[in-house]
């Protein structure tokens, strides 16, 4: 049980779950989602694969982030910079 | 060369929450409704940040006026890199008419008190979109400003700023201290990361009074009324193109 990458996965969770707290479609649809991926791969207990999942994790932090900064950054964009010609 | 920026951040209520009118028209309903920090101090916060990679800013101190939950705000502006706070403590009443003269006053005295180089501020708030805060600050301690920021550079204490203004930008150069407020282009606000958060609780907030910088928040004005914009009128639907000719000449389109 007590895998020394388990820390890993929980804190890589957590972020998860705190970033869900502002997704477009709601908290409840993200973290069901988000319950199902790691469900998923409970069973996986080959430390490299383990890696390579929380790799994958982490891609998918960066493209939250990355999501929310252009939500944002087209909101303003469309109230603030209506008549730019760009 | 030791800069030190003190940023300026507001709470306001967040981006992507429909705004409602109050029934009695004072104002709009902030209770129970997210708040966040306003996007504008959220690119000055990431500007302030990116000159202290640069090793150009040696200290950032983070700066908001308003209740308790400002500290909220503060905390975001922590996680993104500030080194510490100041928290100006004004009743959630007050702050209802805390408006850019009195903010501009306490930010004046801060960056006097802190021995700042260089003020960053947001060019507005997305509640007010007032437009001020940032040029009354630059006139009350009578430094020279760069607003709608879109590049900063600071080479020794000369700051070159890329300005947006109507169709096109203009290149200013100025000496330190100055104040700059930021625009939209100027960077891309990294994310307030959960851990970031965490580490920032570590870091100190300190909260003062506006009465202990020998500013009165008195506001001078009165807010009459506050309705919402017109609603968009419905459309209709048209059976043939006569009909749509005969609407349209109706409404006088041709």
């Amino acid at each position: 049980m007590a895998n020394p990458l388990r820390g890993e996965v929980v804190k890589l969770y957590k972020n998860l779950l705190y970033l869900g707290r502002e997704y477009p479609k709601g908290e409840i649809y993200f973290k069901e989602r988000l319950k199902k991926a790691f469900m998923k791969n409970k069973d996986v207990t080959d430390p490299e694969k383990i890696k390579e999942l929380i790799a994958r994790g982490e891609f998918v932090v960066k493209e939250i982030e990355a999501l929310y900064y252009l939500r944002k950054y087209r909101a303003m964009k469309q109230r603030y910079y209506e008549d730019d010609p760009k | 060369m030791a800069l030190r920026a003190l940023v300026g951040v507001k709470r306001v209520i967040d981006y992507a929450v429909k705004v409602r009118v109050k029934p009695d028209k004072t104002g709009v309903v902030t209770d129970g409704v997210k708040h966040s920090m306003n996007p504008f101090c959220e690119i000055a916060v990431e500007e302030a940040v990116r000159l202290k990679e640069k090793k150009i800013v040696s200290e950032i101190i983070a700066v908001s006026c308003g209740p308790q939950q400002c500290q909220e705000t503060i905390r975001t502006a922590l996680a993104m890199g500030a080194d510490r706070g100041i928290h100006v403590d004004v009743s959630a009443k007050d702050s209802e008419t805390l408006g850019p003269f009195q903010v501009s006053k306490i930010l004046a005295a801060l960056a006097k008190k802190e021995n700042a180089n260089m003020v960053i501020l947001g060019k507005q708030a997305i509640d007010d979109d007032c437009n001020q805060t940032g040029q009354m600050t630059a006139a009350l301690l009578d430094w020279p400003q760069a607003t709608f920021a879109s590049e900063v550079k600071v080479e020794g204490d000369k700051l070159t700023v890329v300005r947006e203004i109507d169709g096109g930008l203009e290149t200013i150069s100025m000496n330190l201290p100055a104040v700059v407020t930021a625009d939209l282009r100027l960077n891309e606000p990294r994310y307030a990361t959960l851990p970031n958060i965490m580490k920032a609780k570590k870091k100190k907030i300190e909260s003062v009074k506006p009465a202990d910088l020998g500013v009165d928040t008195a506001s001078r004005i009165q807010i009459l009324s506050v309705e919402d914009p017109p609603q968009r009128q419905a459309g209709v639907k048209v059976e043939t193109v006569e009909d749509l000719v005969s609407k349209l000449k109706e409404s006088g389109c041709i």
